[in-house]
């Protein structure tokens, strides 16, 4: 029973050279990294500019957004590559039998306090990636992996600031 | 030779294509290294679980490293890869941030798609959640313009700030992560926690 449960997942150093190789194929692939909250700017952005038009129009971000990006916005390189990381993780759950709808959440805490704070955390983490040009995977992964200053300063803040706040929120994590 | 699109190797749409391909790459990866879950991903921060230290920064000098042999192979062209540009007030006020939310949602934004893939519900809430935040700037932008353009310094890359080789700052970010690897070890030692 402990084998089973020592190979659920992969080795995290087989997965991270499997994860650097991704990232280096896009480098030479696309000449850039990875990434995912772009692609839902792109799904906001599309979605103000087909309900509200006008809207689009006449607000500084959507006006200066639609400007420096001509086409579709959902013709991106990002919104491509997040429809693929919902097929490789669909895949790899298949294969694992860890398909299951389920709210993952510590026995001290409900499933309702998860999701609250699952919300919240994702409000104040996609506010943030907007801020700060990327996410842990385009601003800190990919950034790193290039040695972007931006990278590693962005990389720093998020790990830094989650490390420091760690006891404060242990009771939905232990 | 290198980047493929750049250098007009491939079309547009072939590259977009591709995109999806690396995607899958990228989903099937994360999701077989354990972050399609929250308490995996949240272990990083109380020691039970270094998981994430580990994927990441082995994934980051993979890369890193091969970008540098791709360079000297004359494979790819360094000097045409996307570097993130730096505007050093929004690089820290956006990080904090998402350090607060990492913490209290266990989840970024790569991981929570990863996870909503396999049926992870507090996944879907934390997508919700990204695309409040989102929209929360964009129609606040006006509000937080002069923060997102302030310090604007370029694009520059660790190594032409400290004025050292590319390689030698490589060779030493393999050496703190290696460090940080045997801490990780320790760390998870030190912290059991029964499977979750």
């Amino acid at each position: 029973m402990n084998e089973v449960k020592k190979t659920k997942y992969w080795n995290p150093y087989i997965g991270g050279i499997m994860l650097g190789l991704v990232l280096l194929s896009a480098n030479f692939i696309s000449g850039r990294g990875l990434g995912a909250s772009g692609a839902i700017k792109s799904a906001v952005v599309t979605t103000v500019n087909t309900v509200m038009p006008s809207h689009a129009e006449n607000s500084a971000f959507y006006s200066e957004y639609n400007e420096s990006h001509p086409g579709n916005p959902m013709k991106s390189w990002l919104v491509f590559q997040v429809f693929g990381v919902l097929v490789g993780g669909f895949l790899s759950g298949t294969f694992a039998k860890r398909l299951k709808f389920k709210v993952e959440h510590s026995p001290k805490i409900s499933s309702k306090r998860r999701l609250i704070f699952a919300l919240l955390g994702g409000a104040l983490f996609g506010f943030g990636s907007q801020l700060g040009r990327g996410c842990t995977s385009g601003s800190a992964l990919s950034g790193m992996a290039v040695l972007s200053l931006g990278g590693f300063i962005t990389m720093a803040c998020i790990f830094g600031t989650a490390f420091a706040l760690a006891y404060f929120f242990r009771k939905n994590w232990i | 030779m290198g980047p493929l699109v750049v250098n007009e190797f491939i079309s547009p749409d072939t590259n977009l294509f591709l995109a999806f391909l690396i995607g899958i790459g990228f989903g099937f990866v994360l999701e077989s290294s354990g972050f399609s879950s929250s308490r995996k991903l949240a272990g990083m921060f109380y020691g039970y679980d270094t998981t994430v230290l580990k994927v990441f920064f082995t994934a980051a000098i993979t890369a890193l490293v091969g970008m540098l042999f791709f360079s000297l192979f004359g494979w790819v062209d360094l000097d045409l890869i996307y570097i993130n540009p730096t505007f050093l007030h929004s690089a820290i006020v956006g990080g904090v941030i998402m350090g607060v939310g990492f913490i209290m949602g266990g989840f970024c934004p790569g991981t929570a798609f990863c996870a909503i893939s396999i049926g992870k519900l507090d996944a879907l809430a934390f997508i919700g959640g990204l695309f409040l935040g989102i929209v929360i700037f964009t129609e606040g932008y006006p509000l937080f313009e002069e923060l997102y353009k302030a310090e604007f310094i370029g694009a520059p890359t660790m190594n032409e700030i400290l004025d050292i080789p590319r390689g030698v700052f490589a060779l030493g970010l393999i050496l703190v992560a290696f460090g940080m690897f045997w801490v990780g070890e320790w760390a998870e030692k030190k912290f059991p926690r029964e499977e979750y």
